[in-house]
């Protein structure tokens, strides 16, 4: 089921006055403290076996507000059922994040799991038996979400926030991007074919966390809605960053590369 | 899903800037709050909206997300966006996110009321 939205959302007065509970209604307040990543200006990372790990140290963290194209929220949901509960979803989803990922994508993160400041290795197929190198880091995490921030040169700036939250029909478990495509060359992908292929992407992860939860129906509702519908040409040069392009370099590179090594 | 707990007024200060004071935790449930405060503080030719998170007491990245939507909207109308209030912590948060490239951090609200003078 997928829904669209336009750039402009508006609730009624009614509903923002229910929706609002006073701070002083005497629960204690929650504390953020080690669920935040620590402030780093560039990434660093550690070498892991199983994805070529380019295109991503050095780099600059990118949100929303560094990307080019068109600001969009996508919201994938799946229905986990009453016999999981939202921590013990996050868990799972934490420790098992790589195997829910379609067939011919590698995630290469912490042996130690999902936590605030790791960053993890990517190899996304791209078709014609190129990897995309490239990245993400882990900007928050708490025990029902965990939210990944995407590096310069990734397909699009933004993050995206794993969560899960009770219903009355049990534990619903989603996925949430807020993103603009990088550079002009991304916006031009996602247009043309982009967009669908990442709605094919995060609905087969939420599929197959489903099946390992035990979801009775594995249906995924898709919202998107198209925040911002303006592009910010300013950030037009991002396209120097380009993990698509320098991927495709560096593969037809590999063999001159090798040789290099070798020769020693 | 339990309802907001923050509470956001809104003072207009004249000169076209309007400062809404956030109290409680900002998270992605406190939208329809937020995006109030927003009508009311964005009406009456506001050209600057300042937000007071001297009384943030927690914040997850469903929150830094709605700031971005804010952000969004605030652009959209030509205005201006400024903020003061930030514990170390958040401003750190801010910092890591790279929201303070399009959102001015002040230390006090004297800061930012000068800011928007400028």
């Amino acid at each position: 089921m997928t829904e669209a939205t336009g750039p402009e959302r508006v609730r009624s007065a009614e509903q923002i006055e229910l929706s609002v509970r006073e701070a002083s209604a005497g629960v204690a307040p929650r504390n953020d403290s080690g669920r935040w990543a620590a402030k780093v200006d560039r990434l660093d990372v550690v070498r892991r076996d199983g994805v070529r790990g380019t295109n991503v140290a050095g780099r600059r963290l990118t949100g929303p507000v560094q990307g080019f194209g068109k600001m969009w929220q996508k919201t994938y949901r799946l229905a986990a059922g009453a016999a999981v509960s939202p921590e013990e979803a996050i868990t799972t989803w934490k420790a098992h994040f790589p195997e829910f990922w379609p067939a011919g994508n590698r995630f290469a993160g912490a042996l130690t799991g999902i936590s605030p400041g790791d960053v993890a290795l990517l190899d996304l197929a791209i078709g014609g038996g190129v990897k995309l190198s490239t990245g993400v880091f882990v900007l928050y995490a708490d025990e029902e979400s965990f939210t990944l921030m995407t590096p310069q040169g990734h397909m699009f700036a933004g993050w995206i926030t794993f969560s899960a939250e009770g219903g009355p029909d049990g534990t619903v478990v989603q996925a949430q991007v807020l993103m603009r495509a990088n550079d002009p060359l991304y916006e031009l992908g996602m247009t043309f074919g982009g967009h669908r292929k990442e709605d094919v992407f995060w609905t087969g992860t939420l599929t197959a966390l489903g099946r390992y939860l035990g979801a009775a129906d594995l249906t995924v509702t898709t919202r998107t809605v198209c925040v911002d519908s303006s592009r910010q040409w300013r950030k037009t040069s991002n396209i120097w960053h380009n993990s698509m392009v320098r991927s495709v370099l560096q593969t037809l590179a590999a063999p001159v590369t090798a040789l290099r090594r070798r020769r020693g | 899903m339990d309802g907001p707990m923050v509470t956001m007024g809104v003072r207009h200060l004249g000169g076209q800037v309007a400062v809404v004071d956030i109290k409680g935790e900002v998270t992605a449930a406190c939208e329809p709050v937020l995006m109030s405060a927003y009508e009311e503080a964005g009406g009456l030719g506001t050209s600057r909206l300042v937000l007071n998170f001297a009384g943030l007491e927690y914040m997850n990245s469903g929150g830094i997300g709605m700031i971005v939507t804010l952000l969004v909207r605030a652009n959209r109308q030509r205005q201006q966006l400024a903020a003061y209030g930030l514990s170390d912590h958040y401003r750190e948060i801010f910092e890591l996110t790279r929201l303070d490239e399009a959102i001015t951090i002040y230390d006090d609200e004297a800061s930012a009321l000068v800011g928007a003078a400028t």
